[in-house]
């Protein structure tokens, strides 16, 4: 048992940590290690500008999309490789947000199913940064339940046409391409009327509008389509077979391990180290010695946890299914070590001017952004439903609206 | 990165597996419940046949020599089968404190007799309620006898030696107490038995009155020796838990395959599955901190006391966590002394409170901590 890398590991760490010493934009690096959860803002520079501009000097040396074939503008990296690189590029890691949805779901996606054509037409293009992918997956009738999607693709010659709505797209606004997901057959039952398309974002009738989050934060879209036209070469899979493209674009978003998962933890042990209540120093305090050894014991766990799976990953090996657990466990960690920093601060927990905020507001930022991240990217109730039934073996839920034809079954109030 | 143990490693954990199956099923914990024995003969013999109480021991005090990620193996293996014997308090307490601060002679006497399975051992700290602290050590020591009470002492009553914790001097204070190695057969003491939550495991008082005792390491560093072996011990003991989460676990979801209520499985029920989710995830949590403390302790690491400490803290939740929501998902007959449910929810009790109790492990991570961040 060990945390060493093998030879080979080492050698490409240190070839990657060269890369990033002598290229990475370094006037970014204070405020990039300060940023806090959800969507970072740079304060001298546009983020997707500073973001596209280090996606391309990545690709331009070989050190974009690792993991994809050289032919598609990757690098044709073990899994293993595409950690240790995700290690040595720290905080730069975080000017890659705009991409991450087109490198880890589009991506592999048009990989599979996609022409050859369009592969090597798109692929190079995304892995550069010069061209961005959204996913236009969750509707407003169909979030969880994302097979119950309402939007819909209608035959039209050699193309479809296409009509609805989508909600909860990040980037949408800056996107150059979407991942569609549409019903093509309501009279099929729900998961078998399904296709999957890609579409160019500034198609006539495509409208994206931002949503004002419970935060005040605009991170997300709502994306309206009008008789928008999409020729059948853009068609992924076979017709009546999206739900099945789906599971392989959102197994690849499980695949992703060791990332950058915020807890909240070394931000409260930090503050309770200098914080002093009217008891003295908050470290000396049992009750808050308690809550922090939980939240510390539960973020060591997550780390090791992530340690296991990559030591599969090392070996050459599928990792195991331990990794399901991350995001179940920080989402509420972050919202409880937010909510205890507040406590502690008394009435003045409330305050966010940044005159008034301990540690620059940053508990009441996370404590606000909280419950978004315990829904964004399948809920709480959701992960607990895949651990039980994919990892614990347990039978899937009995449902109501299985072998009926989509346009039958019931929706609200009918 | 090669975080994980290793193929032999994995090997041995199947051969304890299928030898505990054998040896040690629920019938087995049962007797030992029910009855007065205090542990299972049979058992501990068959241990010590398969080189398991060994395992750690270098081979010229009798043991295999293997080492302590092997250890950490058969902990969890035992932890599984609940196995009704004086394994922690033998293995995991005396034979470490021996092999920490033993002398050559006294190495040579008791670390044979442990590997070969004929001498149980434990150690004597705790006084009454509450947890590790030199001051609640009274035990006095002087001219080379005890004198005083322990309890409780975990499997004091059928063991053959103690390593007891006694105060040297007149204060409370950390240099003031030393470890004392005590053959309990050889007359001066007194063991009684004390019912307790968990009978499957012996709680016992030992009374010393003028019993002759032989220092154990300097008698200045008694409290520095004890720490360490706490925090050995701990690790250990935390694989023990993640056994015993695991197994209850696997209980709770194969009922609610099993089961059949309303018309369908109720594991069919997202009720009962986010109750189920919720165990594994404290298992995997726990497993995971369980790795990192099997890497601190095998190696010597620096982190071992924040190491143990998370372990520890990590695998007591999982264990109580899992065998408290195993009933739950059991229902009522989880709660009939029939099914084997309170078997596992009294042994995580037992080893909740060994050792020192959560609270405690939970103040020494925290103050380890801020420790290590001053430095």
């Amino acid at each position: 048992m060990n945390f060493d890398d093998t030879p080979e590991e080492a050698a490409f760490r240190a070839k990657a940590r060269e890369w990033v010493q002598a290229n990475a934009p370094k006037e970014y690096e204070a405020e990039l290690s300060q940023a806090s959860l959800g969507r970072i803002t740079l304060k001298k520079g546009d983020m997707v500008e500073v973001g596209k501009a280090w996606q391309k000097k990545k690709f331009d040396a070989g050190w974009a999309c690792l993991s994809w074939p050289k032919e598609y503008g990757g690098r044709g990296a073990t899994p293993i490789e595409k950690v240790i690189w995700q290690q040595e590029e720290g905080v730069y890691g975080k000017l890659t947000q705009p991409f991450q949805i087109g490198e880890g779901m589009c991506g592999p996606t048009v990989m599979a199913f996609g022409s050859e054509e369009d592969k090597r037409r798109r692929l190079p293009k995304l892995a550069s940064g010069e061209e961005i992918w959204c996913q236009l997956f969750s509707e407003p009738s169909a979030g969880s339940d994302v097979a119950g999607l309402r939007t819909r693709a209608e035959r039209d010659g050699d193309g479809w046409i296409i009509n609805g709505q989508k909600i909860w797209t990040s980037g949408a606004h800056y996107s150059n391409y979407g991942l569609l997901f549409a019903r093509t057959d309501p009279d099929a039952p729900k998961h078998k009327g399904l296709t999957m398309f890609f579409l160019d974002m500034k198609s006539p009738g495509v409208e994206v509008r931002p949503i004002k989050q419970a935060s005040g934060m605009q991170e997300f879209n709502e994306v309206y389509f009008t008789d928008v036209r999409i020729p059948d070469s853009q068609r992924l899979g076979n017709v009546g077979d999206g739900w099945n493209v789906s599971l392989t674009t959102l197994m690849n978003e499980r695949m992703s391990i060791g990332s950058r998962l915020a807890t909240g933890f070394p931000e409260i042990f930090a503050f309770c180290s200098d914080f002093v209540t009217e008891h003295g120093a908050a470290l000396d305090d049992r009750a808050v010695r308690a809550k922090l050894a939980d939240w510390a014991v539960k973020s060591s766990g997550l780390k090791y946890t992530a340690y296991r799976s990559l030591s599969a990953l090392s070996r050459g090996e599928r990792p195991g299914p331990e990794n399901s657990i991350g995001k179940l466990v920080a989402g509420t960690m972050v919202q409880d070590i937010a909510t205890f920093a507040m406590d502690l601060q008394g009435a003045a927990g409330a305050l966010t001017g940044a005159a008034d905020a301990e540690v620059g507001g940053r508990f009441q930022t996370m404590w606000i952004g909280a419950p978004g991240t315990r829904i964004a990217g399948g809920t709480d109730e959701i992960l607990r439903n895949i651990i039980a039934e994919r990892v614990l073996g347990l039978p899937g839920d009995i449902r109501v609206d299985k072998n009926v034809p989509f346009n039958k079954i019931p929706t609200k109030g009918r | 990165m090669n975080f994980e143990f290793s193929d032999d490693q994995k090997q041995l954990r199947d051969q304890a597996r299928r030898f505990l199956a054998e040896k040690c099923p629920p019938k087995a914990v049962r007797a030992v419940l029910e009855g007065s024995a205090g542990y299972d003969k049979a058992l501990w013999s068959g241990l010590a046949e398969m080189g398991f109480l060994g395992v750690a021991i270098p081979e010229e005090f009798g043991g295999t020599g293997a080492g302590h990620l092997e250890l950490c193996v058969i902990a969890e293996e035992m932890g599984r089968a609940l196995a009704p014997v004086p394994f922690s308090s033998t293995v995991y307490l005396a034979a470490e404190a021996l092999m920490l601060a033993g002398s050559d002679a006294q190495k040579q006497k008791w670390l044979p007799k442990i590997a070969s399975g004929d001498a149980i051992g434990t150690l004597a700290l705790f006084e009454g309620p509450g947890n590790p602290s030199p001051q609640a050590i009274k035990v006095a020591a002087a001219n080379g006898v005890l004198n005083g009470v322990k309890k409780p002492v975990a499997d004091g009553a059928i063991a053959d030696f103690a390593i007891v914790a006694a105060r040297n001097g007149s204060g409370g204070r950390e240099t003031d107490i030393a470890l004392y190695l005590v053959d309990l057969k050889a007359g001066g003491v007194e063991a009684k038995t004390l019912t307790n939550l968990d009978p499957s495991r012996n709680q016992a008082e030992l009374t010393f009155k003028d019993c002759k005792a032989e220092p154990l390491g300097a008698t200045n560093e008694g409290w520095s020796i004890l720490s360490r072996v706490l925090d050995r011990a701990a690790v250990l003991m935390a694989f023990e838990q993640v056994g015993g989460a695991d197994r209850a676990l696997e209980m709770g979801r194969d009922y609610a395959l099993d089961r059949i209520a309303f018309g369908r499985q109720i594991g069919s029920f997202q009720a009962i599955k986010h109750i189920l989710a919720d165990m594994y995830v404290a298992a995997t949590l726990a497993r995971s901190n369980c790795y990192y403390g099997a890497w601190a302790l095998s190696t010597n690491a620096g982190e071992l006391p924040e190491a143990a400490a998370t372990a520890r803290i990590s695998a007591t939740q999982a264990f109580q966590h899992c065998s408290k929501q195993n009933i739950q998902v059991h229902g009522g007959m989880g709660f009939t002394w029939e099914f084997d449910c309170h078997l596992y929810y009294r042994r995580s009790n037992a080893l909740a409170l060994s050792l020192g109790s959560l609270s405690y492990w939970e103040d020494q991570l925290i103050e380890r901590m801020r420790k290590k961040n001053a430095a």
